[in-house]
């Protein structure tokens, strides 16, 4: 299935790409994860396992064991620091 | 004015959101506002600017969520959070949550809620130009205790995931 990935702060800096179109067999969040990862640097810098990384489905804050749909919005970044 | 939020670029004037609020509602008996400011130092650095990045659209949708839930706890009329956006310089206004109800404890009580919350999950990531460079800011541990005060336990900075 397809999905959009977006990426904000510094994630997206260490990947050089605010979002991108993913073609994903993966079933939940994690897999996904893992799966970008797999794909070496600077995926694995950015996603690996360890960094503190927050995730969100469709603009709400999930974690890595939510199933992933066909055309989901996910998002990887780093943890909040407004107000 | 019921329930609102608004993310922007452009600054914010108290006296005016305050006045919003307030219209046509006389059942209001208190406001509380908090508004937070661009310090020139952090983490024992000086701080030339500061840059605001957001999630569109995820921001509004959690901010709006964080309002519902203040409206289920505590017995308020109205609420209004503006959270700017960009560029911002030492001085500059940052945020605002103004909340009106009957009597002071249930806004005094709702204003902190929402900013306990806002700071530790509604997305928006700050990065600050120092001396050495630019960084971005560190989530704190102490934020996701403020929050967990409220019988809330969500981890921002606290744990790798």
């Amino acid at each position: 299935m397809k999905i959009t990935v977006r990426y904000f702060a510094s994630v997206r800096e260490q990947l050089n790409q605010s979002h991108e179109l993913v073609e994903t067999s993966a079933i939940d969040l994690n897999g996904l994860r893992e799966e970008l990862v797999a794909r070496g640097e600077p995926y694995a810098q950015a996603l690996g396992l360890g960094k503190a990384i927050r995730m969100a489905l469709n603009q709400q804050v999930s974690d890595g064991e939510v199933a992933l749909l066909p055309d989901a919005e996910v998002a990887f970044f780093p943890p909040v620091t407004g107000g | 004015m019921g329930f609102t939020v608004h993310i922007q670029t452009e600054d914010f004037d108290l006296s005016h959101e305050v006045a919003m609020l307030r219209a046509g509602q006389p059942a209001v008996g208190a406001v509380c506002s908090f508004v937070g400011t661009v310090r020139d130092r952090n983490e024992g650095d000086a701080v030339s600017s500061l840059e605001l990045e957001h999630y569109p659209g995820m921001t509004e949708k959690a901010i709006q969520g964080m309002m519902t839930q203040a409206a289920e706890r505590f017995d308020v009329l109205g609420a209004r959070v503006i959270h700017r956006v960009g560029l911002m310089q030492p001085l500059d206004q940052i945020v605002l949550v103004v909340v009106t109800s009957a009597h002071r404890g249930q806004s005094f009580q709702a204003c902190e809620f929402l900013m306990d919350y806002l700071k530790t999950q509604a997305p928006f990531w700050k990065k600050e130009a120092t001396p050495s460079g630019y960084r971005w800011v560190d989530a704190r541990v102490s934020d996701d205790k403020a929050l967990a005060r409220w019988g809330i336990e969500l981890s921002n900075a606290s744990g790798n995931q």
